[in-house]
This record gives structure tokens, sequence and C-alpha cells, in this order.
């Protein structure tokens, strides 16, 4: 089923109020990186256990993405506790996402 | 994993590396594509960073950059091509099959190898850079132009690239002041001309960038502007820094072995693609520098499967 699509509304919680680390995909239509590491997110979405996995279109939802300094996509955050502990700038391969975002998971 | 053994391993994703694959695939060779993800610049190649391309045949009316490659893919994808989606941590190249790694830690093995790599953007190599990639500094306006909307930019650059760039940001920010080390434009005269004409459009000329200004919060707010003739040194305001200032083929891997030229490219027996390793060839901008072209480097990726094909039916029949 992949990553969810929340809108800016839902930013609060689905991520900030969120009781388990999770990972928000920014991303938008005419990004062609952000095509790459979509579906790459996806399989995170899948296959991590104890982590949550969400994405939102800046285009449509540009707030959150301004509120914590989003300024090139794709960009891969980690929020735990309320708290952005993993930036991840730019397309990489799964296992480098791997290794960035496993330190922040239970 | 088990390692597999592949006619015809390319890697690569953009139009040299899926033109090959589209032709080894008709070839009946059923090649692997390891198309990359982020070493060397994005998968899909320099096009996914474009936006109109006007110049590739068949198109009269333009079509994107992303939709280009996306349509190579599947073309190729149709007559059995298949895909890794990883980058690739290291090439042996001491005897066939040859050996690939990849960041997943999985072997491939390839009777064949086609180097389709392409050119990834330079930077500047200045203070700030690094830290203020991806928060003010970027090589992608299609990507990251959205950020500043009625914010002041800066490119750096004077060829096609820049002016694309500069171009295109102004759909976006207020100001757009391309900063080029000479007085002269390398880029072709159409592209120039969109950019002079551009009443948002402002040049300095004989100007390096130094320094890249600003800190994580804010990111971007300035930079330092060396002239290239006086050697003084000011600080310019600006938002945001656009890099395109060229490319340098990605042949990290494979330097070592195979011949480069004295900018690092790799040298084919001209007119065919055969590096100095029997079974290994090379196209696209990973092997030139003079043309760099998305109509180029497609031709020259089917100039490398056939070279393929009749090697393996020389070597393996």
């Amino acid at each position: 089923m992949g990553a969810t699509a929340i809108t800016d509304d839902q930013f609060q919680a689905e991520v900030l109020d969120a009781d388990q680390p999770v990972l928000i995909d920014f991303w938008a239509e005419w990004c062609g990186p952000c095509k790459k590491v979509g579906p790459i997110v996806d399989e995170l979405a899948e296959e991590v256990d104890g982590l949550k996995v969400v994405k939102m279109d800046i285009d449509k939802h540009p707030a959150a993405a301004r509120d914590h300094g989003v300024m090139s996509i794709p960009t891969l955050l980690v929020f735990k506790g309320g708290q952005n502990v993993a930036r991840i700038v730019g397309a990489k391969p799964k296992a480098a996402l791997l290794s960035e975002i496993s330190p922040h998971l239970d | 994993m088990t390692a597999t053994t592949r006619n015809v391993v390319i890697i690569g994703s953009g139009p040299a590396g899926l033109t090959a694959a589209t032709y080894a695939a008709r070839a009946n060779l059923e090649p692997l594509v390891i198309e990359g993800v982020t070493a060397g610049g994005p998968a899909g190649g320099q096009l996914t960073l474009t936006t109109d391309v006007e110049n590739y045949p068949g198109f009269p009316e333009g079509i994107m950059g992303q939709d280009l490659i996306t349509g190579m893919r599947e073309q190729a994808e149709r007559f059995g091509t298949t895909y890794v989606t990883d980058d690739v941590t290291g090439i042996d190249l001491s005897s066939r099959p040859f050996r690939i790694t990849t960041t997943s830690g999985d072997d491939v093995h390839a009777n064949t190898l086609i180097l389709a790599t392409g050119a990834k953007p330079r930077r500047l190599d200045v203070p700030g850079e690094d830290r203020l990639w991806g928060q003010g500094v970027s090589a992608c306006a299609t990507c990251d132009g959205f950020f500043f909307r009625d914010k002041e930019v800066v490119v750096v650059g004077g060829g096609d690239s820049a002016m694309e760039e500069a171009t295109f940001l102004t759909k976006f920010a207020s100001k757009v002041t391309v900063v080029h080390r000479r007085t002269e434009l390398r880029a072709s005269a159409i592209m120039q001309e969109r950019a002079f004409k551009n009443d948002k459009v402002e040049f300095i000329w004989n100007a390096t960038v130094t320094e890249v200004l600003g800190d994580g919060a804010d990111g971007v707010t300035g930079v330092v502007l060396a002239d290239t003739v006086s050697d003084d040194t000011t600080e310019f305001d600006t938002d945001g820094v656009f890099l395109a200032i060229g490319h340098i083929p990605n042949t990290d891997l494979v330097a070592d072995v195979l011949e480069t030229d004295e900018d690092g490219y790799l040298i084919v027996e001209q007119p065919a693609t055969q590096t100095v390793v029997p079974g290994v060839f090379a196209a696209g901008d990973v092997s030139d520098h003079v043309y760099r072209q998305a109509v180029t480097a497609a031709g020259m990726g089917c100039k490398a499967a056939i070279d393929a094909e009749r090697f393996l039916a020389a070597n393996d029949a």
C-alpha cells in the first residue's frame, strides 16, 4: 500500500503527534528525482517495522515544507516525538536511506 | 544472494543506456540496466532535470525531458529489459564475466558491459556550498525553483544549461542574476537571446562565486563574488544559488582500468564504442564531451548495443 498521502491539515496529527517514528517524503509531480525516490519510500513503508511512512505533495500542501526549511525536493524528514531528527536531501538508494533512518527506530 | 551472469549489463539510465537497452533487448540479449539512484546524478540522467526538450527529433512541439526518458525506459522494457534501481559500488574488469556490485550488496556478472554513466553537475567547491546544499544551493532549477517564489536568485555559469535555468527561474523568482566568469557566453544563440530578452534576468560578467553565505535556519543569504580581472571581492545578497558550471564524467569506478582523456572522459575506438578492455563499451556523456546531446547519446547507446551483440557473437558463440 506504500506511503500514505497527507495534507497540511493532517500534518500535526499524522506526523508531530504520532506515537511512532515518522518518515515524510516531500515531493511534487514536476520533480524528476522525486519519481525515483517515491517507489523506494513505498517499499520502506511496506518493509520497515515500527516506522510510519507518509508523503506530501508540496504543490498542494506547501506549509509543512516551508515550516521545516525544505528548499529542495525530494527531501525526506524523520520525526520522532514531534521533533525532526533526520534530514535526507535528494534521492538516495534504498540501502543509504535505511542506514540514515534506522538509528531513529526503537 | 548468488550472482547471475547476464549477456549485457548496462550501467546508466539516460538516453545512451536506455537506447542501448532497447537495441540489446530487441537482439534477444535480455539486458539488465542498473539505473542508479543518485550516484553520478539522478536516475534517468540529466534530461530528468530539464524542462522542455526542443531539439530531439520526432517531437515537433518539444517534449518534457522526464517524459522522453520515461518513454525510452518503457520502450526498452517492452522488449525484455530488466531494471535494478540501485547504485553501483564496484566494477571488476579483470576477467570476463565482469563483476559489478551494487549498494544492496548484490553481485551481477556480465559477459559484456556498457558504461553509460553520464556526467554529474560540477560543484563550485567553495566554503558554504556543502553546508547550504538543499538549503538554497541547488543544481536543479526544475526541482527547486518552486521554493524561490518572489525571491532573488543567482545562476552560476554561461552555457545552455545556465541560460535555461535562468529563464526557467524567472517563472518564480523576482530577479535572476547570471554570474559568469567571462564576458562571453558559451550558450547557443537561441538560448542567449531568450535570457537577454527577459527583463528579470541580469548579468554580472567576469565574476566567480568564492563563498556561499548563510546559515541552516535561514538558508542562503548571499554570495561572495570575486572579479576575475581585478580580484576585488564583494558581497552580493541573494536567496538562492543555482549551479550550471559544466559536468564531470562519472568514471570513478573504472578510471584506474580504462583509458581516459585529459578531462577524464572514457576513450573509445571511434567510430565504435569499444574501450581498451574487450567486451566493455562506453556511450553517452561519459565518453563524449564534444556533443553532449540527448540524441548523440542515444546514437552512441545504439552503437554500443550493436558492438556488444557482435562481440558476443564472435566470442561466446
